[in-house]
């Protein structure tokens, strides 16, 4: 197995011409997928053949920049004809890309049965170039000798990329909220048909030297892939753009690697970025940070050990509060004055723990001892009591407990009975800024609705 | 679809070209016969299922879809040469594209619900990266035997003008079982595209109902790929479908619109075809049936481009006779002063006056006043005009509408004094009686003939 075949002066330019392309595309695609037109690539991708029969018509060569220029006018009026029978006639996005894109290609598959009798009509020889093509058609510049492709796939990405910067507040306005963008002053309309264009450029560049499949795949996977790992419109850029370049590197690797697995030969190197770039997405389905599937079991999983632990702490903080209560009453009816020094520890088992909580036994322990390790809890005893870490935490915990009780009561109007449920489950996602509005929301007594004691906040410099 | 013409026979004179039309009209041809009547039934089931495609905003999943058939092809073929077998063999072939069909509708609906990408989204990545991996496919294929793979990327680009006897039967068969799969589940289909929510709620599986859904588009777009190509399945699961649109709002209707209108352009396009030379007859198909879609897009009852400009210029005519009116009832009031000017209507303007009132050109003024004079409202006496009865009654409404307006939007909406007039003109011609009663309360707290205006001068603009 092996690169066996590699060679620098073709894999490195294809490479080059691949990566180029990518990212150009996906730059782009972000704003696409997150428009709802990503089919878009696909439908300029068979729309284009009547201004390739066009050209073919009048300069009668299959190559050459009449071609280009053709295509891109092409693609152009598919945009717009789209966008038109979107606005104008209500037609469904989907729908309206789907008649105009075959439509067209109906028409330029006539036009050039008309102009030429016997030109190789399948689509991927008329308006498809091939990658592994690109480094033999070279253009000298400055002394050096450039693939073609590199150099227009190159000018496209400084294109897409000065747009982005450029205009870079106005799409992420336009693209989030159209509406807004229009109240402020500039046209979302000019944005929208702006990137369009810009689109249909850079796609047919892109076909042209690198083929269709990969222009599809790129506007698409990528950007829907970065949409796993961010929800930033700066940060999708950025994550589109890089995993845009290792699909196209890891596609180039794995047409040559993979066959040779299977004991065949090279593949096609665009079909096998498409297919890598399809890997990644899925990776990025998997453990991506924002919504990957495994990331969101563990943070499940996590949360679900903060209750836990939070219960406990809770728990063990309710049953100092009546024993402080009963020293407290006792030192009273004696006539002591020393409350303030009036540690109250009650430790308590893990079974106490575990039938009150709801909690399996051996779940219980697990939980306390994370917390043990953690310094929040120590063992005493039989049993297990709040450090003074775990008690500033367990305090504020009951604290955001009972506020939203009171608030319940005060402010929203429930019955009595049907406050602690929604405050137990509250209570873990509450931080100080928050329990500050509730206290501010609430009448500023000092008992909540169940008459107990509201804590205080934890003093900052306590901790 | 590539491929030649439909059956074209060469024909000198008119007469002989008389004769093959009327051949092809009785299909009396066998070649005709069966692709015409083949295609049509395509259309025809490729337009019922489209239908709730589209409304279920899924139009361009028979793209993605049929796209995704590429690697199941390529992995079928490899398995059966590999294996020994004869690797063009059509079953397998169909076994292996109708399994990786199903698995990209499998994809759609998953990257769907489980990482809330949107439809498009997930259309464009099955497509693509389905695709990608057939092309890889192929590739591996024609390194490995050249000659052997040749026909197999034909596959996907259809034979339309080559339909055979089996692949009719193929058609025939699918299209009867989309229609009655379609007719059976009519209702539940309806409720998945119009009430997703709704239709669950009535204790039908979303899953089962999508999976069925998805499933007549892979078969369709198996049937009809191998048999007319890709593109022209595409287009016929779509174009119909959006054409009906235009037609009617019922689901029922549409269907069967989108049905007639597949069935006809296939039948237009593949007698075009044979008829005229040199066209390839998918192309032509789809190009019949986009001229359908444009026909619908212009003149369709329910939606159609031409009568909603009718419908809109009507609007306009109405908006504007109420701007005269209102102007020569304002001109008046100007002329009398206070509580006298109820009745008064006789009281004649100079129409030069009206002329400074809005900013109307001197011909679209004249013409306004022949039309108004023409509905009895107003009447014209050399360079003067004076409402009529029913006129006056008319101004004083819309007058008092304005204002009424006006003042709302001074009092409770904060709109500057400057901008009312303009925002009210726009708003006084839809005012319900019980909105106006609404804001005579509101305003005034009482109910007056005609408001005062809220602009001390009486309005120059």
């Amino acid at each position: 197995m092996g690169l066996d075949g590699w060679i620098w002066a073709l894999d490195g330019w294809i490479l080059v011409a691949a990566v180029l392309c990518a990212v150009s595309c996906s730059l782009l695609g972000n704003f696409l997928v997150l428009r709802g037109t990503s089919m878009l690539g696909d439908a300029i991708s068979h729309a284009v053949l009547p201004g390739l029969a066009v050209a073919f018509w009048i300069s009668g060569s299959r190559s050459g920049t009449g071609m280009f220029v053709a295509a891109a006018a092409a693609a152009v009026v598919t945009v717009f004809l789209i966008e038109t029978l979107r606005r104008s006639a209500g037609v469904d996005r989907g729908a309206s890309m789907g008649v105009v894109f075959t439509a067209m290609f109906a028409l330029g598959m006539i036009m050039i049965v008309q102009v030429a009798d016997h030109v190789d009509l399948d689509p991927n020889c008329v308006l498809y170039g091939s990658i592994e093509l690109t480094p033999l058609d070279q253009w000298e510049i400055a002394g050096w000798l450039i693939p073609k492709a590199v150099v227009t796939l190159g000018v496209t990405l400084l294109l897409n990329g000065l747009f982005v910067a450029l205009f870079y507040k106005e799409l992420l306005l336009t693209t989030f909220d159209s509406d807004l963008a229009d109240s402020m002053g500039f046209s979302s309309q000019v944005i929208h048909y702006g990137l369009m264009t810009l689109v249909a450029i850079t796609a047919v560049a892109s076909f042209e030297s690198v083929g269709s499949v990969l222009v599809v795949a790129m506007m698409v996977v990528p950007p829907a892939s970065a949409l796993m790992m961010t929800d930033r419109l700066s940060g999708m850029l950025a994550w589109s753009a890089g995993l845009a370049a290792l699909a196209a590197i890891m596609g180039h690797g794995s047409a040559i690697v993979v066959p040779s697995w299977f004991g065949m030969g090279s593949t096609l190197t665009s079909g096998m970025m498409a297919v890598s770039a399809g890997g990644i997405l899925i990776v990025c389905g998997l453990v991506g940070s924002r919504r990957g599937l495994i990331t969101r079991w563990v943070r499940q999983r996590a949360f679900a050990a903060q209750v836990a632990a939070d219960d406990v702490l809770g728990f063990l903080f309710r049953l100092e509060e009546r024993a402080k209560s009963t020293v407290l009453t006792t030192a009273a009816t004696t006539g002591q004055e020393k409350s303030e020094s009036i540690t109250a520890q009650n430790p308590a088992t893990a079974a106490q723990l575990s039938t009150n909580l709801g909690q399996s036994l051996p779940q219980c322990l697990r939980v306390l001892s994370g917390l043990v390790r953690r310094g929040e809890v120590e063992p005493s005893g039989a049993g297990y009591c709040l450090t003074s870490a775990g008690r500033r935490r367990a305090q504020l915990l009951v604290r955001s407990h009972r506020l939203w009780e009171l608030y319940l009561v005060e402010q929203a109007q429930y019955e009595i009975d049907r406050i602690h449920e929604k405050a137990e489950a509250w209570e873990h996602v509450t931080d100080e800024s928050m329990r500050e509005s509730l206290d501010r929301a609430t009448s500023q007594t000092a008992l909540d609705p169940h008459g107990s004691q509201i804590p205080p906040e934890v003093e900052r410099h306590n901790q | 679809m590539i491929g030649p013409s439909v059956a074209w026979v060469a024909t000198e004179t008119s007469e002989e070209w008389l004769v093959a039309l009327w051949r092809l009209l009785t299909l009396a041809d066998y070649n005709s016969r069966v692709v015409i009547l083949g295609t049509a039934l395509l259309g025809c089931a490729a337009g019922v299922v489209g239908s709730f495609t589209l409304l279920r905003k899924r139009a361009l999943v028979g793209d993605a879809i049929s796209h995704a058939m590429l690697p199941g092809l390529g992995i079928a073929f490899l398995a059966a040469t590999l294996s020994g077998g004869d690797g063009r063999s059509l079953p397998i072939l169909l076994t292996g594209a109708t399994i990786s069909g199903l698995i990209g509708a499998a994809a759609i609906l998953g990257l769907r619900s489980t990482w809330r990408l949107s439809e498009d989204a997930a259309f464009g990545i099955v497509l693509s990266v389905f695709f990608g991996a057939g092309v890889a496919l192929l590739g591996v294929i024609q390194s490995l035997e050249a000659g052997h793979a040749a026909g197999l990327e034909g596959f996907i680009y259809g034979k339309t003008a080559s339909l055979s006897w089996t692949d009719l039967m193929a058609i025939i068969s699918a299209a009867a079982v989309a229609l009655l799969l379609c007719a059976m589940y009519f209702k539940e289909l309806a409720l998945l595209c119009f009430d997703q929510a709704y239709a669950e709620s009535q204790g039908y599986s979303k899953w089962w109902l999508d999976g069925l859904l998805m499933s007549l588009v892979v078969g369709i777009a198996i049937t009809g790929m191998q048999a007319v190509g890709l593109i022209l399945v595409i287009a016929l699961l779509i174009i119909p479908a959006a054409a009906a649109r235009f037609w009617t709002h019922r689901l029922s209707r549409q269907v069967l619109i989108s049905a007639g209108i597949g069935m006809a352009g296939c039948f237009g396009g593949g007698m075009a075809s044979a008829l005229l030379p040199n066209l390839p007859a998918g192309a032509v198909i789809i190009l019949a049936c986009a001229i359908l879609f444009l026909f619908s897009l212009m003149f369709g009852s329910a939606q159609g481009m031409v009568w909603r400009a009718i419908r809109r210029w009507q609007w306009q005519q109405i908006m504007l006779r109420q701007h005269l009116l209102r102007a020569v009832y304002e001109q008046a009031e100007t002329k009398t002063s206070g509580p006298e000017i109820a009745g008064d209507f006789e009281v004649r303007i100079d129409v030069a006056d009206l002329m400074i009132s809005r900013s109307w050109s001197k011909p679209l003024l004249e013409r306004l006043v022949d039309d108004a004079q023409r509905e009895g409202l107003v009447t014209r006496i050399g360079s003067q005009v004076a409402l009529s009865r029913s006129g006056w009654v008319q101004a004083k409404r819309l007058t008092h509408q304005h204002r009424l307006w006006e003042m709302y939007l001074i009092t409770h909406a904060d709109v500057a004094l400057q901008q009312v007039d303009r925002l009210a003109d726009d708003i006084e011609h839809v005012l319900e009686p019980s909105i106006i009663h609404e804001l005579e309360q509101l305003v005034q707290g009482r109910t007056v003939e005609v408001a005062k205006s809220p602009h001390q001068l009486p309005e120059p603009s």
